[in-house]
């Protein structure tokens, strides 16, 4: 099992062919205090780089884009009904859905902690 | 952070706290400090401390002042006593609106306080269009706090217990610990509150005093908006602007009865008209179904869709837990219980017309009790 980062981040975690997706740390920091969450629907596919999810703070409405194609298995019923999730724990419980990759080297593309961290101290 | 945004006299203590710094009315301003629900709420249950420096407070004096702001404003200065601060606009000739504001009479001179954004239009606006005997100063050397929530009262009058005596639209000067400063019972939360003019070479010990009470922490510019959304507080550039007119915004309450009756000032002719037929459109509040906030630029549609009004202020109701909003709609659709239709980025919105304050204001007004 591993953790990736996208530029946009979000953090993807892959386990065979299936990856969950969800936003950082350091996004919902940005973010505030989220208020509404959208996700994805179970069948839906996701095309790379295109929209899956929202998310919404007191103070923004933001798209949440697929880092990786697949074919959604679960979005997170749980964060729906509780948005603030994403802030209390969105590298863990705050998880927006799963699906299943569609080209597993879509994975290389992104980036690792190291780099991810690198990334956010240049923000 | 760009560089070109100007510094507030408390920038430094802002960072100290830790509050973000976002770009607001040309400045660096703290948008919030531990988040703006927290903030929110505890301004409801507590007592916050805002840094509204950003705001222009001026002079306006000489002979002629009194008549040369009439002919601007629709308040009644007349009658205006002193040390009561009166909820007033600069109008345009159509009525539109050029800012709102706060205008009091402080012995020889009026006291102004106009919105940071608009402050340096206000004060041309002002130089060009009051007789040449007013003299205007831009009090860039004040800086001033709002000091609100229902702990608000208790945690000041530790400081200067003159302050209890103040009722909501009342002000006077006061030393506390020694820094001359103007307060006013007066805010924009809907809260029982303090505005406090204070030298800006000052403010710092005096926030850091007001800090020191245990009701009081620091609040942002976001729980800002949401308090006074929750009031049912327009705010200038979103709710209100040059084409807005005071009654189509529903500050009919600003028009002072002696000046809606004799005019003699800007816009006029057009107030007194929507005074009578009606405006053809109003700003009402809405309460907006399901959790999603419906924001600032969606559209009021009709049932085929079409354009009939504009969503000014939204956001999420920390209070009511609950989206809420602020729209111009069509006069026949102004009415407490009416569905209307919200379109935003490609989906149908649906809102009830909902009075407002959405959350009850809880102002200390004469006669209340303490």
């Amino acid at each position: 099992m591993s953790v990736y980062y996208s530029k946009e981040h979000e953090w993807v975690r892959v386990e065979g062919d299936t990856a969950t997706v969800g936003i950082t740390d350091f996004a919902q920091g940005q973010l505030g205090d989220v208020v509404f969450v959208e996700v994805p629907q179970a069948g839906r596919h996701l095309a790379r780089g295109g929209d899956a999810a929202v998310v919404e703070s007191v103070k923004a409405a933001s798209d949440v884009y697929a880092p990786v194609g697949g074919e959604v298995i679960e979005g997170n019923q749980a964060l729906v009904d509780d948005p603030a999730l994403v802030n209390s724990d969105p590298e863990g419980e705050g998880w927006f859905f799963k699906l299943r990759l569609a080209d597993t080297h879509e994975i290389n593309d992104l980036m690792n902690a190291d780099q991810y961290k690198a990334f956010c101290d240049e923000q | 952070m760009s560089d070109s945004e100007m510094s507030l006299p408390l920038d430094g203590w802002h960072r100290r706290l830790g509050a973000r710094m976002v770009a607001f009315a040309g400045y660096a301003m703290p948008i919030q400090y531990e988040g703006i629900i927290a903030e929110h709420r505890w301004t409801r249950d507590s007592a916050g401390l805002f840094d509204v420096s950003h705001m222009g407070q001026l002079l306006i004096a000489g002979a002629g002042a009194e008549k040369g702001l009439e002919a601007l404003l629709p308040a009644d200065l007349a009658i205006l006593k002193e040390g009561r601060p009166k909820y007033s606009m600069l109008l345009t000739d159509d009525g539109g609106i050029v800012d709102d504001l706060m205008v009091t009479r402080r012995g020889d001179h009026f006291y102004m306080v106009v919105n940071g954004a608009t402050k340096e239009g206000d004060i041309a606006w002002l130089e060009t269009n009051l007789p040449r005997a007013v003299v205007l100063d831009h009090m860039k050397e004040q800086a001033l706090l709002a000091l609100q929530g229902p702990k608000a009262a208790g945690a000041l009058a530790r400081l200067v217990p003159e302050v209890a005596d103040l009722t909501f639209m009342t002000g006077d000067a006061f030393t506390v610990a020694g820094i001359r400063t103007w307060i006013s019972r007066s805010g924009y939360t809907g809260e029982d509150g303090f505005e406090i003019s204070v030298p800006a070479v000052s403010v710092e010990a005096l926030a850091d005093l007001l800090l020191d009470q245990p009701e009081v922490r620091p609040i942002g510019l976001g729980a800002r908006d949401s308090l006074r959304l929750e009031a049912g507080l327009p705010l200038y550039g979103h709710d209100l602007d040059v084409t807005t007119t005071p009654v189509e915004a529903d500050l009919v309450f600003a028009l002072s009865k002696r000046r809606r009756a004799e005019g003699g000032f800007r816009g006029w002719h057009r107030i007194a008209r929507e005074l009578a037929d009606g405006p053809i459109r109003k700003r009402v509040g809405l309460a907006v179904e399901g959790r999603q906030p419906v924001r600032e630029g969606a559209l009021v549609v009709d049932g085929e869709g079409n354009e009939v009004g504009k969503v000014t202020s939204g956001g999420f109701s920390p209070s009511l837990e609950a989206p809420i909003a602020m729209a111009y709609v069509p006069l026949a659709d102004a009415v407490a219980g009416t569905t209307v239709s919200l379109a935003q980025r490609g989906r149908i919105f649906s809102a009830k017309v909902a009075p407002m304050p959405f959350v009850p204001h809880r102002y200390h007004r004469k006669g209340a009790g303490s």
